[in-house]
């Protein structure tokens, strides 16, 4: 892992406070990027639902979530590789952020094991999952609105003695910590574009400005995996680049990155992997192109309509154009 | 079902309205013949502000006024003696405060009784002045150091008066003071024909609660004081303009529908518009019981009053003991809840009610006015209280300013094991709180049966939180 | 009219014990709701279970050190008991749950089965638990006057339980505050906010919620035994109102501030005992009786609790843009 992270930190640094994603092309340096480098490990791996993967970080078995007579979730076999930028996509219902919270914690399954790392962690709450390593964003966003932005921050680091009661009493236990925190803090917000607004309420920013500060937030705790639910969702396509940026720099540092989404069009440009979802259970696995003209995946989003690649530019109506080739 | 017209209204809905009240006056005529014989009145001590009472009621073990027995009441006042009247009364004024030392003359007790607690004769009671207290002689089989219920006494001057008056201290019929003496067929009989009557009356006042948080999602904890609002009014009905029990208690009902209704229009209705959160409303109500409760106090005092001060006669069915009034009240509550029940049926606003207190949201989008309805539940809600009032004021032989406080975390129980939100859940947790309220007494001390009630509603709160006719996903 | 007279009464209530013991209240519940979001209605419980602890320890025959300690362990064993059902529950069932808790308590408390332990509904004589507290006093007997203020020295409603009481209260809002911009506090702050954003960042949500409400009930429980030092404990008088009382108290001088319960407590009792007193003198007793007077003071707490929740729900040292009454 390390010696992908130092061949990976010469390109981010050269990108350091651009917002511009890393492309698939070649790096400055010459070398294979990271993106690169997961196209060729996944081109070995066979485009089928519930395949196994060369590196998993997650592995979820027969994971189920029923409510009343309805299932909402039914995954046989899901593993997630490591290090890379896996997207989950779905209609609506059919599942997604329901398996984000068994995943995370923040929901009970009827049936199924998962775990990370190695780890079981089925049956771990919420808090305990997210201290393993593995954090995860909301949908809509949770920015603790009558906090200021840099304690929000604050909040999302580990490790901090002064959290607990005994020894907060003391500010010679917590004080050093404290300025370490601070100072990641601000770096993290100088990365997000965020440091003008440190001491600001949360509550005052806009609504892609939290988005980026919950994103900000979660990595606080230098999460080993960040698990993004709809990270794109009612955000500006000016923003949607900032973000996307981010979302590669974080693959490129080394951490996984899981997220759900329904722009087509993000999704193609920056996941390694695509994981499609549809009425709880996977229907298809692959790269992104391939999946997107996977035939029961057009079918699970389109029904009739399946005789077009939903990749496809000139079916989307935005004019947002590709982002290939541009620096 | 017809189909209606107008979204107004519905023409059956004041058909019904009509109904209730008219079946519920006919039934309170049951009431009116025996009225009137205020026997006592002449001779009855009243509490003002020079003079304290020391009163009672004396009944035999069967349940039957005990007369021309001799009270002795000795203190700082001197010493007075009074005898029991025809209906079993007795009263003795006192002009100095401090304690009293009250005696039952034994040899003067009817044949054959005997005071079942004789190591309490004397007893010793506080006197204030201003204020009645009572001092308990219960008859029957002598037993050891009886838990009787404890002598209704004035509150501290930081307001509460302890529990108010206990249900069956002066309707022995009924008789609930428990804990002594042994858990026999008929005990437990009588405890549980309490425990309906009690439970019946207590749905009366809860529908309204479980209604209000339905259909808007408050709390409301000044709901007791809709309930003291109708015993209140009752009193001022009888006692101060004269006015026949039945008269006065259906214009205690309305009454108290107008308060409903003045409240939803000029508090609630604004504050919802406002957008005022529901945490925020909620503490308003409890600032809102906490004015009503010391206006009341302001207007009416400290002390217990009586709606009537006749002396209903007892039935007996088998082996248990009615008074006529509580069966009166008991069909007439039945008679109410069955036409609440038709109406919320059968009726299109009934089942707009229905709808809006399942998912406002989606009756709302359905086309049903919601602020109708609320207002509507409101009316209704307040006046149910206030029959339930009534009703409980004259079962309890006694209302006061914190009567309805008092009974409020009962209705909260009964309301919570029912389910939140549906009328009938308010229904059956009523009759289950009462029936434990009454039963507990059989096995706990009675001053302690309130408590059994609360566990069970912190127990369900645990474990089923939508309760028993509620939905799970109500619920957090 | 007599203003000094009035006057005098009212500085007499801004110092009373009585106040400072509302104070500690409110800064125990500042801590649950204030700064955590808990909605705890019964707070009167945790004082009243302060009460009984340290007065029937010391009436026992233990020294005040082991009867206070007594006494907080009566109120960290209630608050785990109410906490393990109800910190899983929304807001408004916690109300309810903590209210019925409270007057478990005291319905329990002032049973005649209980007559041996708590003195039932008459509960426990002053003098029967006042010894060893006034025994502590580096006071000589008698009295003493500042100004228009006399008191005795060290008997009941006396010039040592105002110093200890005010002290206590000094204590406690240092506690508070330092704990307020702490991490911890940050962490409480966070759950006040939205538990799941804060489970989402690895901390463990039920456990802080469970400190704060044992904290803020320990603090009840000292200002309980600081209510009854001066007088007797008497169930019925530490019941539902002296909650709603508290709360009042706590909303008036602003919650999620350090000195809001304190000022808000003064400002509480001194009002009070100036509406009463300008009555009594103004009012003929053929208008408004003494008890009338004493009732009506009572309506305008209610009525002054309905109107600052609704247009000043931050209070007077409250900051809105902190505070808005969201509720865990």
């Amino acid at each position: 892992m390390s010696a992908d992270r130092t061949a990976a930190e010469a390109p981010v640094a050269a990108h350091a406070g651009a917002s511009t994603p890393t492309t698939h092309g070649a790096t400055a340096l010459g070398g294979p990027t990271r993106a690169q480098e997961l196209q060729a490990r996944f081109a070995a791996v066979d485009p089928v639902p519930g395949v196994p993967k060369p590196d998993p970080i997650v592995v979820a078995d027969n994971v189920t979530r029923h409510f009343g007579g309805m299932t909402a979730v039914d995954v046989g076999h899901l593993e997630v590789e490591r290090g890379a930028i896996t997207a989950l996509i779905g209609p609506n219902g059919a599942g997604k952020t329901t398996l984000f919270n068994l995943l995370t914690g923040f929901d009970k399954p009827s049936t199924g094991t998962w775990t990370f790392e190695g780890r079981s962690l089925s049956g771990t709450p919420a808090a305990k999952v997210a201290r393993t390593g593995m954090v995860r964003t909301f949908q809509l966003t949770k920015a603790l609105s009558r906090m200021t932005v840099i304690e929000n921050m604050r909040l999302g680091a580990a490790a901090q003695p002064g959290e607990n009661l005994g020894a907060a009493l003391i500010p010679g236990l917590w004080r050093s910590r404290e300025r370490e925190i601070t100072a990641q803090a601000e770096e993290l917000l100088a990365r997000f574009k965020l440091d003008t607004k440190r001491d600001d309420f949360a509550g005052s920013l806009s609504g892609g400005q939290r988005k980026l500060l919950e994103m900000a937030r979660a990595l606080m705790s230098e999460p080993t995996m960040v698990m993004l639910d709809e990270p794109m969702a009612g955000v500006n396509p000016a923003l949607t680049q900032s973000l996307l940026g981010h979302i590669q720099a974080l693959r490129d540092e080394g951490t996984t990155v899981l997220f759900v989404e329904h722009d087509m069009h993000m999704v193609r440009h920056i996941s390694d992997w695509v994981v499609v979802m549809a009425e709880g259970r996977i229907v298809a696995e692959g790269p992104p192109r391939s999946v997107m003209s996977d035939q029961a995946v057009i079918d699970a989003y389109l029904g009739a309509h399946h005789d077009t690649d939903l990749g496809d530019d000139s079916l989307l109506t935005d004019d947002v154009t590709p982002l290939e080739g541009k620096p | 079902m017809r189909p209606h017209a107008t979204t107004d209204r519905s023409p059956t809905a004041r058909a019904l309205l009509l109904a209730l009240v008219l079946s519920a006056l006919a039934s309170l005529g049951v009431l009116v013949a025996p009225a009137g014989t205020a026997h006592a009145a002449a001779t009855a001590c009243v509490a003002d502000p020079t003079t304290g009472c020391v009163t009672g009621t004396l009944r035999t073990a069967g349940g039957q006024p005990a007369v021309g027995v001799e009270i002795t009441v000795d203190g700082p006042g001197g010493s007075t003696t009074a005898t029991s009247g025809a209906d079993g009364r007795w009263s003795a004024a006192a002009t100095e405060a401090g304690e009293y030392s009250v005696t039952v003359d034994e040899s003067t007790l009817p044949e054959g009784e005997t005071l079942r607690d004789p190591a309490n004769n004397p007893r010793t009671v506080t006197v204030t002045l201003g204020t009645s207290a009572g001092a308990l002689f219960p008859f029957g089989q002598p037993t050891g150091g009886g838990a009787a219920a404890p002598t209704p006494a004035p509150g501290d001057d930081s307001a509460d008066a302890g529990q108010g008056a206990e249900p069956g201290v002066d309707t022995a019929p009924v008789d609930s003071a428990g804990g002594a003496g042994g858990v026999t067929w008929g005990r437990v009989a009588q405890q549980a024909l309490a425990g309906l009557v009690f439970g019946s009356l207590l749905a009366l006042a809860s529908i309204g609660l479980s209604l209000i948080f339905g259909t808007t999602g408050l709390s409301n904890f000044a709901h007791g004081e809709q309930v003291t609002l109708g015993g209140i009014l009752a009193y001022v009905g009888v006692q101060t303009l004269g006015l026949p029990l039945l008269v006065a208690g259906a214009l205690a009902v309305l009454l108290a529908g107008v308060s409903g209704w003045l409240q939803d229009k000029f508090l609630w209705h604004p504050l919802r518009r406002r957008r005022v959160g529901m945490t925020q409303q909620l503490i308003v109500t409890i600032g809102l019981a906490i004015a009503l409760q010391y206006t009341y106090q302001f207007f009416f005092g400290a002390s217990s009053l009586r709606i009537t001060t006749a002396n209903p006669e007892s039935i007996r069915f088998g082996p248990v003991f009615i008074t006529q009034q509580s069966l009166t009240s008991v069909i007439i509550a039945a008679v109410v809840l069955a036409g609440v029940a038709y109406f919320l049926v059968a009726t299109r606003t009934g089942r707009a009610t229905r709808a809006v207190s399942d998912n406002p949201a989606l009756a709302a989008a359905s086309g049903i006015s919601v602020e109708r309805i609320i207002r509507l539940v409101w009316t209704f809600g307040a006046a149910l209280a206030g029959l339930g009032g009534v009703l409980m004021g004259l079962y309890l032989n006694a209302t006061s300013w914190n009567m309805g406080g008092t009974l409020l975390l009962l209705m909260f129980a009964a309301v919570t094991l029912g389910g939140l939100g549906t009328a009938f859940g308010a229904l059956v947790g009523s009759l289950v709180i009462g029936l434990v309220v009454e039963m507990s007494n059989l096995v706990i001390p009675s001053d302690m049966r309130y408590a059994g009630a609360l566990v069970i509603l912190i127990l369900i709160l645990l474990f089923r939180p939508q309760g028993i006719l509620g939905r799970a996903e109500r619920i957090g | 009219m007599d203003w000094t007279r009035i006057l005098t009464n009212v500085a007499g209530e801004i110092i009373a014990p009585t106040t400072a013991a509302y104070a500690l209240a409110a800064i125990g519940l500042n801590v649950h709701f204030g700064l955590t979001g808990l909605l705890n209605f019964g707070q009167a419980g945790f004082m009243l279970l302060g009460a009984y602890g340290f007065a029937i320890s010391t009436i026992a025959g233990y020294p005040i050190w082991v009867a206070l300690l007594i006494a907080i362990a009566c109120a960290v064993i209630f608050a785990l008991i109410l906490g393990i059902p109800t910190l899983k529950l929304r807001g408004d069932y916690l109300a309810i749950v903590t209210i019925a808790a409270a007057e478990i308590v005291r319905i329990v408390g002032r049973s005649t089965a209980m007559t041996g332990l708590t003195g039932a509904s008459s509960g426990l004589r002053g003098n029967s638990y006042k010894e060893s507290f006034q025994a502590l006093s580096p006071f000589p007997d008698g009295t003493t006057d500042v100004g228009p203020l006399s008191y005795s020295n060290n008997a009941s409603n006396s010039w040592w339980i105002r110093i200890v009481g005010w002290a206590l209260v000094a204590l406690a809002c240092l506690l508070v505050w330092r704990l307020m911009n702490s991490p911890w506090g940050r962490v409480l702050k966070g759950i006040r906010e939205d538990e799941d954003a804060v489970r989402s960042l690895g901390k463990n949500v039920y456990a802080y919620k469970m400190q704060s409400l044992v904290l803020g009930g320990v603090i009840g429980a000292v200002a309980g035994i600081v209510y009854v030092l001066p007088r007797a404990v008497q169930p019925d008088s530490m019941g539902r109102p002296m909650t709603f009382f508290v709360w009042t108290i706590l909303l008036l001088g602003g919650a999620a501030t350090v000195f809001g319960p304190v000022l808000g407590s003064m400002i509480f009792w001194a009002a009070l005992m100036l509406i009463k007193t300008v009555m009594r003198s103004a009012v003929p007793p053929d208008i408004m009786r003494t008890e009338q007077i004493e009732q009506f003071g009572w309506i305008v707490v209610g009525v002054t609790l309905m109107l600052l929740v609704i247009f000043r729900p931050q209070g007077m040292l409250g900051d809105k843009k902190e505070l808005a009454i969201n509720v865990r």
